[in-house]
């Protein structure tokens, strides 16, 4: 008896954790946006009729995909080089994305501040070039918002697509380069298919992290920037609109499950290598 | 994988850790900068925006708490989240293949939807002190380290080694202990620095779950930009990085940095 019970009594803490914690609170606050007293769907309706409030959605969605696809790109070009590196340049490498990758949403957000401030160094610099003659407002801006989130995720983009490059066997590459492949046609036709899963894997978590934060639209957007996650703050803690703010958290736990959901399902198909 | 690499290539490369690296430096120049708002490069030189952080009550009350937060969180994640990574490897067939997924649900689930849920009923739905509620938030923040890094050293464990000792009549917690525990220690390592890192570095739930007497640092800081934008965040700023090269020391002396490449 004491046998049979024993999984159960290892996994019982964590699970219970997890369901007085998590699934009851989030659960609570799915439920309540579809048991309005003014009618099902009412906060829905009043969201997607709110001029402002769709802006933040569409606001959103624009920075977390332009983030997307700047944190790929760049962020391949960089575990490309790292995995090609021999091993001493290899490891300062990864330090250089590790420690930004360590250091705080906040520190990292707060550095943009330092740089593209009215005092900053990138206007100090242009005014200095003679390339502007007054201050730039770069601050609480699309831009800045972008610029600052694509410096959080390019550290995590590195070291997820670092190690699946490291993975690629030598072999195939040799082979198709040494078939007459241009070495354009072996990133295209070879890397590119088996880094894939990575980098889809990647990118939704660039994505789903881009789309619910917080700090970074915060400090470098503020007000006039407004995204998901500074807007369900402003709903639950200036206005004290809760239902707001639900359903702000609805449509955040709809959007990220769908797309990790869609995504790693999507990521496993592409797998070349699983056969 | 090994070919040779285009110039140009390299050049954007190295640019791209210089751009990485930089605005870190900036802020340590920031930091000691002699103005009474932030600039860079620094003008005069000046240890003043050290010492403030020691004036200002709130930084070092947020950081205590902060620390003590996630120091238990990880803990406690530990101490629930060990045994459960053990029971889903050893028992894999005893149990449900559903439960696996319910430990991945706190990063699924936003951190901001888990902070603000949490205020709502836990907070003020149960009446919890918010300090009890924090230390949950944060505990739940990091349980996915300990039931996964430490799942995935279970994973190349050979339990037969376990089941040989309890043959010979070694009680099963005591094998635990003494022949399970030891093979998997790289993880656990592993998942309390990440947990412990993540914690200390965390906004989105922490931000709904602060009261009277009650913030964490990270919270502490975004309060004081929005009022004064002078170089005392940056002088807090160095000293988190310092935390972070802390870790990272850690990690390097327990399990090598391309650990985290894995």
């Amino acid at each position: 008896m004491m046998k049979r019970l024993t999984p159960w009594i290892l996994v019982g803490p964590a699970s219970l954790l997890v369901l007085a914690f998590l699934i009851l609170p989030v659960g609570a606050t799915l439920v309540e946006t579809f048991a309005d007293p003014k009618g099902w769907l009412a906060p829905y309706a009043a969201f997607f009729n709110s001029g402002f409030r769709r802006t933040v959605l569409y606001r959103t969605i624009e920075v977390s995909l332009i983030t997307t696809i700047l944190s790929v790109i760049l962020g391949f070009i960089a575990a490309y080089v790292v995995a090609q590196m021999p091993a001493r340049w290899k490891s300062i490498m990864i330090i250089a994305a590790v420690f930004p990758l360590l250091t705080g949403v906040v520190v990292r957000s707060f550095a943009w501040l330092i740089l593209l401030g009215k005092n900053g160094i990138l206007n100090n610099l242009l005014l200095s070039l003679g390339a502007i003659s007054e201050p730039l407002t770069m601050l609480y801006t699309k831009g800045a918002v972008i610029a600052a989130m694509v410096y959080l995720f390019v550290p995590l983009m590195i070291l997820t697509l670092a190690g699946v490059l490291e993975g690629i066997p030598k072999d195939v590459t040799e082979a198709a380069s040494s078939l007459g492949a241009p070495p354009f046609a072996v990133f295209r036709q070879v890397i590119l298919p088996l880094a894939m899963p990575g980098l889809i894997v990647g990118a939704v978590l660039v994505f789903t992290g881009s789309f619910t934060s917080y700090a970074t639209p915060q400090l470098l957007g503020g007000e006039s920037q407004m995204m998901m996650g500074t807007f369900l703050y402003q709903r639950a803690m200036v206005t004290f609109d809760w239902t707001g703010a639900s359903t702000v958290a609805a449509i955040m736990v709809v959007v990220t499950i769908t797309i990790v959901v869609l995504m790693t399902r999507l990521a496993r198909r592409m797998n070349p290598m699983a056969a | 994988m090994r070919t040779t690499l285009h110039p140009a290539l390299l050049m954007i490369a190295s640019l791209i850790f210089a751009i990485l690296i930089a605005p870190l430096f900036i802020i340590l120049g920031a930091s000691v900068s002699d103005t009474s708002y932030l600039t860079f490069p620094p003008q005069g030189f000046t240890l003043q925006w050290y010492s403030n952080i020691f004036e200002i009550t709130a930084f070092r009350t947020t950081a205590i708490t902060s620390l003590q937060i996630a120091f238990f969180g990880t803990f406690l994640a530990l101490l629930i989240g060990i045994p459960a990574a053990y029971a889903l490897n050893r028992f894999r067939v005893r149990l449900p293949s559903f439960l696996s997924n319910v430990f991945v649900l706190p990063i699924l689930v936003p951190e901001i939807v888990l902070g603000f849920s949490l205020m709502k009923s836990i907070t003020i739905g149960l009446d919890l002190p918010v300090y009890t509620t924090l230390l949950m938030g944060h505990t739940l923040l990091v349980l996915p380290y300990a039931v996964r890094v430490v799942g995935a050293s279970l994973a190349s464990f050979d339990f037969s080694v376990e089941e040989a000792a309890i043959s010979l009549g070694c009680p099963p917690l005591k094998a635990f202990l003494t022949v399970v525990l030891p093979n998997i220690s790289a993880g656990v390592i592993a998942a309390f620095i990440l947990a412990f890192i993540t914690s200390v570095n965390d906004v989105s739930i922490s931000l709904f779950l602060t009261g009277p007497g009650v913030s964490t640092l990270p919270i502490q800081i975004l309060a004081h930009m929005e009022q004064f934008f002078d170089p005392t965040i940056a002088s807090v700023s160095v000293l988190l990085m310092l935390l972070t090269v802390g870790v990272m020391a850690i990690v390097e002396a327990t399990l090598g940095l391309t650990f985290l490449t894995k």
